[in-house]
């Protein structure tokens, strides 16, 4: 036989990581820093933004990315469990974020919506938890549930389609116009904190989500059902041979990230007052974005994530985009969300504190 | 003329050292037995030589050619092919399937060509299937005729195996690595598949290079046995002077002082 | 018994949200067999029909246990479930008579309710409305008791009632085309496309014998085909495509210009599949933006050829602009992949939705209208014209549509028996494993993509030339995740199931217009369910319908494909 012959010994350099991909990689890198400070900079100098409003455009962020970074948890805890991406879940937000806008617009018309609002709000948020909450476990017994040990991708299609189901079973049941969240009157103005000139709606959405998710991190530390979830998250198949009831754990991070993104909802209607069946589907990349962001899987992460996203977002369009005069820059906020992901995914995979990889390989 | 020449080769996973300062040398047509407990290191080695991780230190060289860097494509364009300890077959794809896509490195339609079927592109898919249907033939009845277009997912365990050493056998290797090709056989299908491996040798010329836990195997087909524990090499020689040395007996019956560990 | 009671209180949730989203009430002036069937009530008791058939499905049964027999138990719980439904309907009933709920949920009005309680008291109506549940869902359990023949031919037929009684205008239009009026006369009443009642009985007879005739006789005809020499077979073969051929030929003439132009869409949403066939069902690449590629297409053709461009105009004809649409699509596959190409599933899923979603924008902006005309999108693109024939209606544009899929579909069978088919599916099935046999993985990736990128730009450019104008929101992510709905619904990696999923994703809704606010409802369960209950597709291929079911290896294979993974012998992948 001659088969060692027929071997096509073409020779290959030591250094042959350099590929044309990886070429290309780094272009696009270079490019992409290149694009951001050089924008910056001329946006910086032009000064056509005052520091005061540089610092609302980074208050505003804040308060938005601590949205995100509610709705991101849910995102992350899932995929920690179940290694996929829950797309239905920008759904489980919108859904809590309808029902806060019917029972805050029922209170308005009551007197405890003034009387007392600290009251009416936390009625709201309660409400918006409780919807959210069994949306996501329903969605998860339907439609995950019996996908266990299916290849990735289905579970992932399943959740496209649960998306979908959720977004037009609302618009059935309320109609597919557009909702304006009530106002409050005692949230209306300015309050200052620190020196800083801030929003009230914004301070509320700020503690709010901080309580939220200080509460989360302490019951994931300290808790014999987070520690469940942490081992869940860490090996099932070891953790069902410790004695966790892992169907069971499942459920909850389920019910945990549906509260969140509840209260993710009623703060929504609080930031942007306008509501519609499809108003899930941004947030929901955007927090899938802050969760992969931060690293998925890492709860503190998803926080940070969230936060930065929300910065980048509203800071992004005024430093990079204004800075080389493009025309009415504002339509292109999502761009900077959509591309922050990618090049957060080229630039490194891991996210801000993650350890899990979003790559085949390093 | 060392075909393989591997020199001060380290891998960590976290904290452990899977593979630990590891020199090892394989000539042409040799065959070369690596043994040691589990954990030694030894399908770390193989990963590391195919390019599948990346290691920490050290050079491999391959038929004067250094590997570190490569990809396990251009490696195995080479002329150096694996199997693994547990089975990796394409299950939803037909035997013959498997078996064809070993020959992807070595042929090179282009996309055009196999729309448009051009006739060089026919001629090398015909190739293709000769090719395959030789190397499934090689296995005797046990993989011939009938259950070329099954999934390779139907076949029994040992035919997989069988499936594996076959599709490595398609890349047209110079080197052949086999990680515990008799594990999950049963005596007969063992003594059978060492008759192979000699057969490989001696017929097809290949250098192989093979893990295995089964010392009757290792006996009947190596020309020199290495043993691995912890990552580094602890001897190596003939069979009989590695069955007989004291250092590995210890290793696998344990050293006492680490048996609380 | 639990099991009915379980399944009663879900079924009876989901006949609460169908009348609470509006279906029943939208749908009751369409009647299907006037007077005694309309459409809103039928949808509301054919869920308390699936769930009763639910209910009473014998639990799965384990090798060497005998199952029980189907009996009367079957129907018992078959009612029960559906009686429950009914009650749960009843509620409903009570709750949206005694609250006036409209500012919330906008379908629950006094209509609905005289639907819902057929126009009797609510006291008189609960136990009737729990009654009929309770009988169609004793007609689903009853389903059990058929033999498996019986069962084909009776609910096939019931199909082909139900078709018939939604697809008036087409069969309307075929039977007029074939001079067949009498029939037309027949079987329908004239008033809102409703069958007759002796039209659903003759429809249902006449079906219903076919298949008790047919069945199991189309397989041994296919084995006769088979089994016959080689130049036989070929010659039968060319005889049935010469058939075909011909029927297609004389589609769009007999079906007018509506139908011809459902049919159009259908056929670019079936070439998009056949391309994102092969990124997602060959190479296993979960394109979500797949839609970017379909707006290259359409916006090359409109650049290059309307008057209309604003920044670059050499107004060549579409002919002509088709090479530069291919290099466009090429272009842009591989902008696409290259940064994706080290991603693992999901992540690749969703930046490739964050790269439809930026073109998209892009397209949409201020900015960049100088050159794609903003929001106003490019007008006035001209007919495609091939020497001297101009293809203008969408009879004419028919043509070539098939012909665009035909050659997909070609592609797709030339490649799947390629080197290139070969090593993506390898790459699909372990993209380690596929690189360690020599297969690149880079230039796999890439390959994929731009194939079925350029598939896909042929669509946009055909959908351009044939509506004349394109603009930047019709280029939305639904359009995305419809392709990718109608290759999981058909089945992935089979091209007769891709055609029959756009058959039924994009002809269906179109035809029945009423239909069209629940397009993406429908959608959405139908994703689930098939997830559910058959992933491999209505008409798998023979690999994955193998892959994903065939008992006697389900254990080992799962195991050995997707169990073993993550464990610590190969921990790489980071699975678990
Ligand atoms: N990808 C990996 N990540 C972390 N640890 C690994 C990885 N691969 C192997 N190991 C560890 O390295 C050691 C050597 O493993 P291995 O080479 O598979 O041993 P052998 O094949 O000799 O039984 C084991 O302790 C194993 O757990
Ligand atoms: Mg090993």
């Amino acid at each position: 036989m001659t088969e060692a012959a027929t071997v096509d010994a073409r020779p290959v350099r030591r250094a042959a990581r350099i590929t044309p991909v990886s070429i290309f990689l780094w272009a696009l890198r270079i490019a992409a820093l290149a694009i951001i400070l050089y924008g910056s900079y001329l946006s910086i100098s032009s000064g056509r933004l005052s520091a005061a409003q540089w610092r609302d455009l980074f208050v505003f962020g804040i308060s938005t990315g601590s949205v995100y970074a509610l709705i991101a948890l849910g995102y992350t805890m899932v995929y920690g469990v179940l290694r996929f991406i829950n797309f239905a879940h920008g759904e489980v937000f919108m859904v809590g974020a309808m029902m806060a806008f019917y029972v805050a617009n029922a209170l308005a018309t009551t007197t405890l919506w003034t009387s007392s609002p600290v009251v009416s709000l936390l009625i709201v948020l309660v409400a918006a938890m409780a919807t959210s909450t069994s949306v996501a476990v329903i969605v998860e017994r339907i439609a995950y549930r019996p996908l266990r040990g299916a290849p990735r991708l289905i579970p992932l299609i399943t959740s496209i389609g649960a998306s979908f189901t959720i977004q037009y079973l609302v618009r059935g049941l309320v109609g597919p116009s557009t909702k304006a969240f009530p106002r409050m009157e005692q949230l209306r103005g300015t309050t200052e904190i620190l020196g800083v000139v801030i929003l009230k709606s914004q301070v509320v959405v700020i503690v709010a989500a901080l309580v939220m998710m200080a509460g989360l991190y302490l019951f994931v530390e300290r808790t014999r059902t987070g520690k469940s979830m942490r081992a869940v998250s860490e090996d099932p198949e070891t953790a069902a041979l410790m004695g966790i009831d892992v169907d069971r754990t499942i459920v909850k991070v389920f019910a945990i990230g549906g509260a969140m993104a509840g209260v993710a909802g009623a703060l929504w209607g609080l930031v942007f007052p306008s509501l519609n069946f499809f108003s899930g589907f941004l947030p929901g990349i955007k927090a899938f974005t802050s969760a992969v962001l931060g690293g998925i899987g890492n709860i503190v992460g998803a926080m940070l994530g969230g936060v930065s996203l929300g910065i980048f977002e509203s800071v992004g369009p005024s430093l990079v985009l204004a800075g080389y005069e493009i025309p009415a820059f504002s339509q292109l906020k999502d761009v900077v969300a959509y591309a922050a992901l990618v090049l957060v995914l080229i630039f490194r995979p891991t996210g801000i504190l993650g350890e899990r990889l979003a790559q085949e390989r390093t | 003329m060392a075909l393989l020449e591997i020199q001060g080769l380290s891998k960590a996973f976290g904290g452990l050292r899977a593979i630990n300062g590891l020199d090892i040398t394989v000539d042409e047509g040799e065959v070369v037995s690596v043994i040691g407990p589990n954990g030694a290191g030894k399908t770390t080695f193989f990963n590391l030589v195919t390019g599948m991780e990346s290691p920490d230190e050290g050079s491999i060289v391959f038929g004067g050619q250094e590997l570190v860097g490569l990809r396990p494509n251009q490696i195995l364009q080479l002329g150096m092919a694996r199997t693994f300890q547990n089975v990796r077959l394409f299950p939803a794809m037909t035997v013959m399937e498997n078996v064809m896509v070993g020959q992807h490195s070595r042929t090179k339609a282009g996309l055009l060509g196999a729309i448009l079927k051009t006739p060089s592109q026919r001629r090398e898919e015909r190739e293709i299937e000769e090719r395959s249907k030789e190397v499934l033939s090689f296995f005797g009845t046990r993989l011939a005729g009938y259950r070329h277009d099954e999934l390779s997912m139907t076949l029994s365990y040992a035919n997989r195996r069988r499936l594996e050493i076959a599709r490595a056998m398609a890349t047209n290797p110079r080197l052949l690595l086999l990680d515990e090709p008799t594990a999950g056989m049963n005596p007969r299908e063992t003594i059978e598949l060492t008759e192979l491996i000699g057969q490989l040798r001696s017929e097809r010329a290949y250098t192989i290079v093979l893990i295995e836990h089964d010392m009757q195997v290792v006996r009947n087909v190596s020309d020199r046995v290495v043993v691995l524990d912890h990552g580094v090499k602890l001897t190596e020689g003939s069979y009989d002077e590695v069955s007989t040395n004291e250092k590995v007996i210890e290793a696998y019956l344990g050293r006492p002082a680490e048996l609380g560990a | 018994m639990r099991r009915a009671v379980k399944l009663g209180l879900a079924g009876g949730a989901a006949m609460v949200l169908v009348a609470a989203i509006g279906m029943v009430a939208a749908f009751q002036a369409r009647m299907l067999i006037d007077p005694i069937l309309p459409l809103g009530t039928f949808f509301l008791y054919l869920v308390a029909f699936i769930f009763g058939w639910m209910a009473s499905k014998p639990p799965v049964t384990l090798e060497g246990f005998e199952p029980a027999r189907a009996g009367i138990r079957n129907v018992l719980a078959g009612a029960m479930a559906g009686a429950l439904g009914g009650l749960c309907v009843g509620l409903l009933l009570i709750v949206m008579t005694t609250w006036d709920l409209r500012g919330v949920f906008i379908a629950l009005s006094p209509e609905l309710a005289e639907i819902l309680s057929f126009g009797l008291p609510v006291a008189a109506a609960i136990p009737v409305i729990a009654l009929v549940a309770g009988a169609a869902g004793a007609l689903g359990g009853a389903v059990h008791l058929l033999s498996p023949r019986l069962r084909r031919a009776v609910l096939s037929a019931l199909a082909w009632v139900l078709v018939f009684s939604l697809f008036t205008d087409i069969f309307g239009q075929a039977f007029t085309a074939l001079r067949l009026e009498f029939l037309v006369d027949f079987i329908y009443t004239g008033r809102g496309g409703a069958l007759t009642i002796v039209g659903a009985i003759v429809v249902f007879a006449v079906f219903f014998v076919l298949y008790w005739w047919m069945s199991g006789r189309t397989n041994t005809l296919r084995q006769r085909v088979q089994s016959m020499p080689r130049g036989q077979r070929s010659r039968w073969q060319i005889g049935a495509a010469v058939i075909i051929l011909v029927v297609l030929y004389f589609v769009p003439k007999i079906m007018g210009p509506f139908v011809s132009q459902i049919l159009v869409t259908a056929g670019i949403y079936l070439l998009m599949a056949l391309g994102l066939n092969i990124v997602v069902g060959y190479a296993g690449l979960l394109d979500l933006g797949y839609v970017a590629f379909f707006a290259v297409g359409a916006y090359t053709t409109a650049i290059l050829t309307s008057p209309q461009s604003p920044a670059f105009s050499p107004e060549l004809s579409v002919v002509a602009s088709i090479p530069f649409v291919m290099i466009a699509a090429a272009v842009a596959g591989i902008l696409v992949a290259t940064p994706v190409i080290r991603m693992r599933g999901d992540y690749l899923a969703i930046v490739t939705l964050g790269f439809g979603e930026i073109a998209r924008i892009l397209l949409n902006s201020e900015w960049l209208a100088p050159y794609f005309g903003g929001a106003q999108g490019i007008t006035n693109i001209p007919d495609l014209q091939i020497g001297p024939l101009t293809f203008s209606t969408p009879q004419d544009y028919f043509y070539p549509v098939f012909l665009f899929v035909l050659f997909a579909a070609y592609v797709t069978y030339a490649l799947q028996n390629s080197r290139w088919g070969r090593a993506w599916m390898a790459m699909r099935e372990d993209e380690s494993v596929a690189e360690a046999m020599g297969v690149n993985i880079v230039t796999a990736k890439l390959s994929a993509f731009v194939v079925g990128a350029i598939l896909a730009s042929f669509g946009g450019s055909l959908f351009a030339s044939q509506i004349g104008s394109v603009f930047p929101h019709t280029f939305d992510i639904v359009v995305s995740i419809t392709v990718l709905v109608i290759i999981i619904v058909g089945g992935m990696g089979s091209v007769p199931g891709v055609a029959l999923g756009a058959i039924v994703l994009i002809v269906l809704p179109n035809l029945l217009r009423e239909f069209s606010e629940y397009q993406f409802l429908f959608y959405g369960v139908l994703l689930i369910v098939m997830m559910l209950n058959r992933p491999e597709g209505f008409i798998p291929s023979k690999r994955r319908a193998q892959e994903l079911h065939s008992e006697e290896m389900a254990q080992d294979a799962w195991l050995e494909i997707y169990g073993e993974k993550g464990q610590p012998e190969q921990v790489p992948e980071g699975a678990v």
